[in-house]
């Protein structure tokens, strides 16, 4: 007996929006896990106080000004080169062999696994270079990490700018620094954005590349060559060594609720950018 | 506002770099003078806790402590990258060249979760399961259930003693699993049933039990007596003669503050 | 142009041409150091016996890591297996079924599931999906099976937004010819849009494999690390990113270059799928 087609239909209508339901079910166990787990350790103690006999007890300080510090310079760093390389292969040079060999190294560098650039960042930076576990090895390691997805984001938005814009400016006598600066970059910038938001989440929630090279000191980083942790890694080292489940959920949830407030102000930024200049 | 992100990245670089000195093997940073131990996760647990205490009266004192392993700590030792390295195994052969002192002595226990009913094993036995020939619970008297045994990496010295002092010249089954730090063989035996694994001794709290072998328990009053012999030594080692500020360092572990640090955390003084 | 003008220019194009030589050399750095420390080895010890070796072993002189490649394609296979299906069913959800309150909805759920770090996934997965392992199927939980779990959510973002573009970038006039010709909603996707579609999604499904290959801190924490190669799904399996993040920290002399070869054959493997992925959606647009 062959089946009504509209029958066939309705079935697998439902059975999508069971599928659906249940990828988003996933996600939200997941953050509801964290949540119910870790919501009631944090405090404004814990988000303030540094971790204290291996983590046992104490909060998570250090490592929040880890994480900061290991970002931002990392970000402060990545975006000039990055979103200058963009610039420059778009605007100030012709298709050429040249050009076609940066892209590719982008392109493959893109998809190098976070532990290849630990397995970098050790051998190279804290024992070749001597620059031990520090916040500068893990800066100069998350830096490089980054670079291609900020170079191919920007050059992506650089060249979705229409060419229209350009001419008109030129025709203006505009030279061409000033057509970058005041039309190109200001077009591209919601997706310049987007592209240095995304490295921002990801070196949140970077730990293989960050633990060989910033190392794991609980104390608190005053200089570029302490020895630091980073929120994950703290996480990672608390959960793994069964040190406190209590303080490893609350930290998972303090690492989760700083990459959704990442996506929002992405969101956000993206949105005014589009607002403003479209 | 670009301008505005710009300068806010200009000043924070510059608070930055200013606390930023000379990055020489780390002696002084700032006002601080600052040690890096890096080693044994047997150890290192130990040593957080003396150097919080060492911190408490000498806040000019910054010690970075970490894991890796002993071999690991040994090598980061041999490239200078820091000061003390730790480990819970004896200096192989290229190793010697480091300084080596001996800050207390700990034992390997072997461990099972607590709803294991088995409290002891003969040395062969051990040898046969980590060997892989013993495989199923019911060899060794329990149910029929395969044995989740659980090693060390090979750069541990935990793992390295225990090979030395337990295994001798049998080899490690290479379908065993592998984690890299006692904290995380612990844990997992502490929730698998059917688990056995090997760690330091001092770090065997309630959640897993000690096993007996060969009849003697694992205990700091056998291994006193030398009944246990399953012992090793912890070690801190050096690239060359310690400067002053390790020095300083060093003597409160070897003192007797120290030592009754570590005797109230289960290990052994010297 | 005024001389300053001029200048200015000059001044200009220099800087952003020293920033991308300074990218490139950063680039390049990592790619040629990481071929440079992995390919003597190759040299030294032979390709065969790394690649096709049985024994990892490296402080007695075996560098094999076959076990290790058969394991991290086991695990990818794995992770396809749980995630391709699911991934792609909303991708098609998405695309042609959802309206926009659920598409507005779905798409930031999805970036922040694509957000949440490794070793969240690894944590979570220790905790809960290895003890359900182990109580249902067996052996300790550490295995192949868990690893594939876990790496199937982990690679749902991807494989669901690069079907999502395959899909929603068929033409609409396709479906519509479908729907003229009397044809269900159904019968439209599963005879035109996913066959149009299919060289996008077959592209999402090498680029999941491409990150689930490369995942080091999740499977580490719920795989067991066993060197040898898995004969039951119930076994634990060591990957070759898990064997670099276990032994670097000690690793000297022909063990370290043991690593970067690796390395080296990680990066191939990569590439090779990127390249494969970049192809055949290349494909599909000329099409």
């Amino acid at each position: 007996m062959r089946i009504k087609p509209r029958l066939v239909d309705k079935i697998v209508r439902v059975c999508l929006n069971l599928q659906a339901l249940f990828t988003v079910g996933i996600l939200i166990v997941i953050v509801a896990i964290i949540f119910i787990k870790g919501a009631p350790h944090i405090s404004l103690g814990f988000i303030f106080s540094s971790p204290e006999d291996m983590g046992r007890h104490g909060g998570i300080f250090s490592t929040i000004i880890g994480t900061v510090l290991l970002v931002l310079l990392s970000i402060f760093l990545a975006t000039p080169l990055g979103v200058g390389t963009a610039i420059f292969l778009t605007e100030y040079t012709k298709e050429s062999v040249f050009t076609k060999i940066i892209r590719f190294g982008v392109e493959s560098l893109a998809g190098i696994p976070s532990i290849l650039y630990g397995l970098f960042g050790f051998i190279f930076f804290v024992i070749k270079l001597k620059m031990g576990w520090s916040v500068l090895s893990g800066v100069l390691t998350i830096t490089i990490m980054i670079l291609p997805t900020i170079i191919r984001t920007s050059e992506e938005a650089i060249k979705a700018v229409p060419r229209n814009l350009r001419i008109v400016s030129y025709s203006l006598s505009a030279t061409r620094w000033e057509t970058v600066k005041k039309v190109v970059i200001p077009s591209a910038i919601s997706g310049i954005l987007t592209g240095v938001m995304l490295s921002v989440g990801r070196a949140v929630g970077e730990t293989a590349a960050v633990i060989f090279t910033m190392g794991s000191s609980l104390r608190l980083p005053t200089s570029l060559m302490d020895s630091s942790r980073t929120m994950a890694v703290h996480f990672y080292i608390l959960a793994r060594e069964g040190i406190s489940m209590e303080k490893a959920y609350a930290t998972a949830l303090v690492l989760v609720l700083s990459i959704l407030l990442i996506n929002i102000i992405a969101y956000y930024l993206m949105n005014r950018m589009i607002s403003k200049y479209s | 506002m670009s301008k505005i992100i710009g300068l806010f990245f200009l000043i924070l670089s510059t608070i930055l770099l200013s606390s930023c000195n000379d990055n020489s093997t780390g002696v002084t940073h700032g006002k601080k003078h600052t040690i890096t131990i890096a080693g044994s996760t047997s150890v290192m647990p130990f040593i957080e806790k003396l150097s919080e205490h060492f911190m408490v009266d000498r806040p000019m004192f910054r010690i970075n402590v970490q894991g890796g392993g002993s071999t690991a700590g040994i090598m980061a030792c041999l490239n200078k990258t820091i000061e003390i390295g730790m480990s819970s195994r004896q200096l192989k052969q290229g190793e010697k060249v480091l300084n080596s002192i001996t800050i207390c002595y700990d034992g390997i226990s072997v461990i099972v979760h607590p709803e294991n009913p088995i409290r002891e094993l003969t040395l062969k036995q051990i040898r046969g399961i980590f060997s892989g020939k013993i495989k199923n619970w019911k060899e060794l008297g329990w149910i029929d259930r395969k044995i989740d045994a659980i090693t060390r990496e090979e750069g541990s010295g935990t793992r390295g003693s225990f090979e030395d002092l337990i295994m001798k010249s049998e080899e490690i089954y290479d379908g065993i699993m592998v984690q890299d730090s006692n904290g995380s063989v612990r844990e997992i035996v502490a929730t698998d049933p059917y688990a056995i694994a090997y760690i330091s001794l001092g770090l065997v709290d309630d959640r897993v039990r000690s096993l007996s072998i060969d009849g003697v328990s694992a205990s700091l009053v056998n291994i006193r007596a030398k009944k246990y012999k399953f012992v090793r030594p912890f070690l801190f080692v050096t690239n060359g003669p310690p400067n002053k500020i390790v020095q300083t360092y060093i003597d409160f572990i070897l003192s007797v503050d120290g030592q009754n640090i570590f005797k109230k955390e289960g290990l052994i003084g010297i | 142009m005024t001389k300053t003008n001029f200048t200015k220019e000059h001044f200009v194009k220099s800087v952003l041409t020293i920033f991308a030589l300074s990218s490139l050399l950063f680039l390049f750095l990592i790619f040629i150091f990481i071929l440079f420390e992995g390919l003597p080895l190759f040299h030294k010890i032979g390709l065969k016996n790394i690649i096709l070796g049985f024994k990892w072993a490296p402080t007695k002189g075996s560098f094999g890591i076959f076990p290790m490649i058969v394991s991290s394609f086991l695990v990818t296979f794995g992770a396809l297996v749980v995630g391709a299906p699911m991934g792609l069913s909303c991708a098609i959800y998405l695309s042609e079924y959802s309206g926009k309150k659920m598409k507005m909805f779905l798409k930031p759920a999805l970036e922040l599931l694509a957000g949440i770090p490794s070793v969240v996934y690894g944590f979570l997965g220790v905790v809960y999906i290895v003890p359900f392992v182990r109580n249902y199927f067996g052996g300790s939980g550490f295995s192949l099976l868990s690893a594939s779990i876990i790496l199937g959510v982990m690679i749902l973002p991807t494989i669901i937004s690069i079907s999502f573009d395959a899909i929603t970038s068929v033409p609409r006039t396709y479906r519509e010819g479908s729907f003229a010709m009397g044809a269900t909603k159904w019968q439209t996707v599963y005879k035109v849009v996913i066959p149009s579609a299919k060289s996008g999604i077959l592209a999402s499904f090498i680029l999941g494999m491409g990150r689930a290959i490369g995942e080091t801190m999740a499977v580490i924490m719920v795989a067991g690390n066993a060197l040898k190669i898995p004969t039951s799904i119930l076994d634990p399996l060591r990957t070759l990113t898990s064997n670099i993040a276990l032994e670097l920290a000690y690793a000297t002399g022909d063990h370290r270059l043991g690593l970067f070869s690796t390395g080296v054959v990680l990066l191939v493997i990569i590439m090779i799928l990127n390249y494969i992925a970049n192809f055949g959606m290349k494909k599909k647009v000329m099409k």
